[in-house]
């Protein structure tokens, strides 16, 4: 593909704009509260409280007249470094470990592999946490801890899942033929042909962190006050919904438009990526 | 096909023993004295002492491992520190909202998925798989509680069809008893079955651009034909995957939204020991979430192996 078409079907790919803007909007909120918010969100002012959206506060002020806004924008931070590293974790352990246990299909260390990854599998994310929680208390950190863990078997089974059925085309058979190992098919031929669905995986990995973070600290295992995040705000507005409905509706709709952003993207990524889709015109 | 089963069998034993193996380390063995950190700081001595003989803490860590998992075999849980019951008759309460609630929503996410997959994937591009789509995005990107809470205040709180939350009990009957899940049922469901839609949808796809796909259109079978005879059997293999990622899904996901309805399953219960430290309960709890996904996946593979031959063959 020449560099002007790929260009062309960047902006062809509606959803990758769409997507990749909304990303881009989050991400810059979070980038600019480390250094500017509206408002001081450690600051309480309980004579504003529970005002409704504004001129002054945008997205009014919550139960104790703090800018839902500001605590919105930090409240970012949290959310997208929590998912990162845990996308980061489940990736750089996960794929490796699937494409090994492909390789050595049917083999003892195939056998190890996908054993351990089942047992990891059979503890959710949620689960690891409150074992985390359990002994060490909450914490954004364990919060990472815990959705990364959970991310590596699944990575493991995707990866080795999509390159079993490889291992049997002819095109690996001839790899075979021309005396590369398995270590460098995997590497060469497997990865390049699963890419596309890594990054799916990935995709809804990242939103799927975000929304794990969020429900982590809305039960309270994730990040502690005072540190603003978008799961304890909603916990927080929950007996208020009935009065103060504006409580509830913006950090949960600036979690839905997120996570909404990052599966756009993805979605328009792997229209880019896959050569199958580009060569059809899927 | 025996033979596998018998073989995965194995590998179910060889899990759970470890994932016991595991759990228990983490609960008994990483706090160092469970006694003293089930009682806080400031305990006595004297009563740290008298949880220790209660625990049987003064046992070898080979006994009490014995004795931990010879009482789950023969369903004797020991009894809770605060609840000052024994765990089983607790958890089996908690389990009755649990387990319902978690077969509810999967059920409703396969009923949901697999006509809503079929039909985008055959009206492929069309207004329909477009609309289908983008829902399927919205549902996938919404947070489920955070629907949970909308849907109280909608349908509870304004037009009051359902309770805000609580479990009236199966002694009050199946139908009024169902309604008090059907809320969280449907929150629980809602993002899962975005997601097996999609996947549905997208195997189908990859599934009927393969060349037996176009063998048998070329040999004169209709679309219809070649959708249900040769592609969706061999698209539900990841679709199958999914069910069993899903499971576990719900199972966490219950224990959330357990809390928005306050329904006193075992997601509330494990949250009320982890705030009282009461590490029996949260051992036994843990324990059995983590056999329930192991015995669910163990089902899966034998369904791949069964949807797809040569799995077995291989093996």
């Amino acid at each position: 593909m020449t560099h002007d078409s790929f260009v062309q079907s960047l902006f062809r790919s509606r959803n990758l704009v769409i997507g990749v803007g909304m990303t881009a909007v989050f991400a810059i909120a979070a980038l600019v509260s480390l250094i500017w918010t509206p408002y001081d969100v450690t600051q309480l002012a309980i004579a504003n409280k529970m005002q409704t959206p504004s001129a002054t506060h945008w997205f009014g002020t919550d139960h104790f007249g703090r800018d839902i806004l500001s605590m919105l924008m930090v409240g970012a931070q949290t959310s997208i470094a929590v998912a990162f590293i845990a996308v980061g974790i489940g990736m750089g352990i996960g794929v490796p470990l699937g494409l090994t246990a492909a390789a050595r299909r049917g083999g003892v260390l195939d056998e190890i592999i996908m054993r351990g990854n089942d047992l990891v599998f059979a503890f959710p994310s949620l689960v690891i946490a409150i074992m985390i929680t359990a002994l060490f208390g909450p914490s954004a950190v364990n919060a990472i801890i815990a959705i990364g863990i959970f991310n590596i078997p699944v990575f493991a089974r995707l990866s080795r899942g999509a390159a079993l059925p490889l291992w049997t085309r002819d095109f690996i058979m001839s790899a075979r033929v021309a005396g590369k190992g398995a270590a460098r098919i995997s590497v060469e031929h497997i990865l390049p042909n699963i890419f596309n669905l890594l990054i799916v995986q990935g995709t809804i990995q990242f939103s799927l962190g975000i929304l794990a973070e969020a429900g982590l600290s809305y039960v309270g295992l994730g990040a502690q006050p005072p540190i603003p995040s978008w799961g304890r705000m909603l916990a927080e507005s929950q007996t208020l919904i009935s009065i103060a409905p504006h409580l509830a509706l913006f950090p949960g709709c600036t979690i839905l438009l997120t996570v909404l952003g990052l599966n756009l993207a993805g979605d328009g990524l792997r229209d880019l990526l896959d050569p199958r889709i580009r060569r059809t015109g899927r | 096909m025996l033979y596998y089963a018998v073989k995965r069998l194995g590998s179910l034993c060889i899990s759970l023993i470890i994932a016991s193996l595991v759990i228990f380390t983490c609960i008994e063995i990483v706090p160092g004295d469970p006694a003293s950190f089930m009682l806080g700081i400031n305990a006595q001595p004297d009563t740290i002492a008298a949880l220790r003989e209660e625990l049987g803490l003064n046992q070898s860590l080979t006994q009490r491992y014995f004795g931990w998992v010879g009482g789950l075999l023969t369903g004797d849980l020991g009894t809770s520190y605060t609840y000052r019951s024994p765990v089983s008759e607790i958890v089996a309460d908690r389990i009755a909202i649990s387990l319902p609630l978690a077969i509810y929503a999967l059920s409703l996410t396969v009923l949901i998925a697999f006509p809503v997959g079929l039909i985008a994937a055959s009206k492929r591009g069309s207004v329909t798989d477009v609309s289908v789509m983008g829902a399927t995005q919205l549902g996938i990107a919404i947070p489920n509680f955070w629907f949970a809470m909308l849907m109280v205040l909608i349908f509870a709180i304004n037009l009051r069809w359902f309770s805000a939350g609580g479990f009236p009990g199966w002694d009050a009957g199946f139908w009024v008893a169902m309604k008090a899940l059907t809320l969280p049922a449907i929150a629980l469901a809602l993002p899962q079955a975005s997601i097996l839609s999609r996947v549905m949808r997208s195997s189908l796809l990859d599934t009927l651009s393969e060349d037996y796909v176009r063998t048998a259109r070329a040999k004169g079978l209709t679309r219809r034909q070649v959708m249900w005879r040769h592609a969706l059997r061999n698209a539900l293999i990841p679709v199958l995957t999914i069910i069993g990622l899903q499971f576990s899904f719900l199972l966490a996901g219950a224990i959330i939204i357990e809390n928005v309805f306050f329904l006193p399953g075992l997601g509330r219960l494990v949250f009320q020991a982890i705030t009282q430290r009461d590490l029996i309960v949260v051992e036994s709890v843990i324990m059995l979430l983590v056999f329930a996904v192991i015995v669910v996946n163990f089902l899966v593979d034998l369904a791949y192996a069964w949807v797809d031959p040569r799995l077995r063959v291989q093996s």
